[in-house]
């Protein structure tokens, strides 16, 4: 079954995130709930799951980058703690997970008559992006081509195919979705889509595709 | 010159393939890029790279330059530091002759393109001549802190464009157009970054009269306030009375008699300590730059006030930790406890040297860390790609 032709064949592309300025700041974690509530969608996704497009292994132990700023600049490793353990991948949408965000702010901030205010230059930046998917040319019709594209393609493919196709509407199809649609291997799609993209990194998340497509290869020779 | 190739042995794997794709994608577009001039650092040392290499990737790439009088260039350099933050004052009559003048160069240069990319700020007017393609005023400074009239006068050009791109978030102006995020780069293959056999290093130290008996530290930076190198010599001497250490101030003073007197200051430092070097160096000393980073043991940039300032990624990029003051980009490009520390003040300097010094397995740790931060985040091939990511994002 594993080795069965696919429907259509799956097209590796990888992207570049264009980072946009929305010249949109906060300078103190009241300020920082109070834009959270107001800044676009596309901000929210930019500072959560974009975070880890734009991080690698020994910048990830915050997990978004509203918990990083709480940690680095305002010094209130409490509320990085609590900002840090916020799963994106855990809500059903953008504005769940900005409600959430808002409330871990809103608790925080309960009870305290001042708070610590920093220059703007270590001011919270509020930004969002575009991302330009680029086709890398590499397709598959297998799961044995899939394989060869997996492993060698640029790690933004593996962010790209994974994380954004999660999240927003891509032209670019999730690696679960052709797995289950184009070769028809329901068990394989849903074991792609356990993988806890949260606090690791984009080439270990390649890693755990790769065994788990290995498994399957093993599986169609026996 | 370098060609796309030779980027592959320093590039992350797969960079130059992924720069040869997005390349693709934009086939048969125009690229044109303005500046004030094409000598000097900033946009001119970065397209004089980009340039090149887009060429030949078969990317139709241009690269024009404006020019005037007297005038022109003194309105233009009083233009530009105001929006940079400083006090100037501008004559009606100096900036009526600035927007004149770009008239003309507007006459005189071939504006068609699909993508014009005009850099800082003396060019900035030709906007207002454009008849066609996607405008983008690119701008290489920090202009948050910009004087509130010289920002209302330019901004009337500035909203022109189609799109604004900046070194890092922060650095931007009130503007009613999209604002995109493109932080500098360096050339990893340039005079001032390309390897150095340990014979060249020894030798153009030997050059530069720098003995390598004790560790090193070593700032380089312009002789200038906003690099507070007199900061540094006082951080060195916390440290000197724990380590036998050399430190080598190298830089600029261009002649200007605020930094004249700074180095002055410098000198005399210098003559009452001999493990203080105090090197005044021409703007074109890449190599001895180079040379002496290598050689260092610690990288000191101690700036109080800068720009993005590339000097943490050229040290990382040699494999050194390096000891930054938080200002401008350094915080951007030094990841603390991981490929060196931000410090707020000269004690805090004299502390991490200490650290590092006292603990010396850290030193090459944080070296490798910073070089594997700076191929992924700082070299010219990540600025291409974005680059080209946003030539395509215009024109689709």
């Amino acid at each position: 079954m594993t080795q069965s032709t696919a429907t259509r064949p799956f097209k590796f592309a990888g992207c570049v995130e264009l980072r946009q300025a929305l010249d949109v700041h906060a300078l103190d974690v009241r300020e920082l709930r109070q834009r959270i509530e107001e800044a676009p969608a596309g901000s929210i996704f930019f500072h959560t799951f974009g975070y880890f497009l734009r991080h690698r292994v020994f910048t990830t132990a915050y997990g978004n980058d509203f918990a990083r700023w709480a940690a680095n600049e305002i010094g209130d490793h409490a509320l990085a703690e609590r900002l840090a353990v916020v799963d994106p991948f855990g809500f059903s949408d953008l504005d769940e997970l900005r409600e959430h965000l808002v409330t871990i702010l809103q608790d925080h901030l309960r009870g305290r008559e001042s708070e610590r205010r920093v220059e703007f230059v270590r001011g919270f930046h509020f930004q969002q992006s575009q991302v330009v998917e680029v086709p890398l040319g590499v397709t598959a019709q297998t799961l044995g081509e899939f394989r060869a594209g997996l492993a060698t393609v640029d790690e933004s493919a593996i962010y790209l195919h994974t994380v954004e196709t999660r999240a927003r509407q891509r032209h670019a199809e999730s690696f679960a979705d052709w797995v289950r649609e184009a070769l028809e291997l329901p068990e394989l799609a849903e074991r792609f889509e356990r993988i806890d993209p949260y606090l690791t990194t984009i080439e270990r998340i390649r890693g755990r595709l790769l065994s788990l497509v290995d498994v399957a290869l093993d599986e169609a020779r026996r | 010159m370098s060609r796309i190739d030779d980027y592959r042995r320093v590039a992350t794997p797969g960079a130059v393939d992924f720069i040869l794709k997005l390349a693709e994608q934009v086939q048969g577009r125009r690229f044109l890029s303005v500046t004030g001039g094409r000598l000097g650092g900033g946009a001119a040392e970065a397209l004089r790279t980009a340039v090149p290499i887009l060429s030949e990737l078969g990317v139709d790439t241009r690269w024009e330059v404006t020019g005037g009088d007297t005038a022109y260039y003194t309105t233009a350099r009083s233009l530009q530091a105001a929006l940079e933050g400083e006090e100037r004052v501008l004559s009606d009559e100096g900036l009526a002759r600035w927007v004149d003048m770009n008239g003309l160069n507007a006459k005189k240069l071939d504006l068609e393109a699909d993508v014009i990319a005009v850099h800082d700020s003396q060019p900035a007017s030709l906007v207002s001549a454009r008849t066609g393609g996607r405008w983008v005023w690119r701008c290489h400074f920090d202009c948050s802190s910009a004087q509130a009239g010289p920002w209302a006068f330019f901004r009337r050009f500035a909203d022109q464009y189609d799109a604004a791109v900046f070194g890092l978030p922060g650095f931007e102006g009130r503007l009613g157009i999209p604002m995109y995020i493109v932080p500098p780069s360096i050339d990893p293959l340039s005079e001032r970054n390309r390897d150095l056999a340990p014979r060249e290093v020894s030798e153009i130290l030997a050059s530069l009269g720098v003995p390598r008996d004790k560790p090193l530290l070593v700032q380089v930076a312009p002789f200038a306030r906003a690099y507070d190198p007199l900061g540094v010599i006082n951080a060195y001497r916390l440290v000197k009375k724990h380590h036998d250490v050399r430190l080598v101030l190298a830089g600029t003073a261009d002649g200007e008699p605020e930094r004249l007197e700074l180095l002055s200051q410098l000198l005399e430092a210098a003559h009452e300590d001999h493990d203080v070097i105090v090197l005044e160096l021409p703007p074109e000393a890449h190599r001895q730059v180079n040379a002496l980073q290598r050689a260092a043991t610690i990288v000191l940039q101690k700036s109080v006030r800068a720009e993005f300032d590339l000097g943490p990624a050229e040290a990382m990029w040699k494999g050194k930790p390096v000891v930054g003051g938080y200002a401008g980009g350094l915080a951007q490009q030094i990841i603390t406890n991981v490929t060196g520390y931000t410090v707020y003040s000269v004690e805090g300097a004299a502390f991490r040297i200490r650290h590092l010094l006292n603990n010396p397995e850290l030193i090459p740790r944080m070296g490798a860390a910073g070089r594997e931060h700076v191929r992924r985040s700082f070299l010219i091939t990540r600025e291409l790609v974005d680059g080209l990511a946003l030539g395509v994002h215009l024109t689709r």
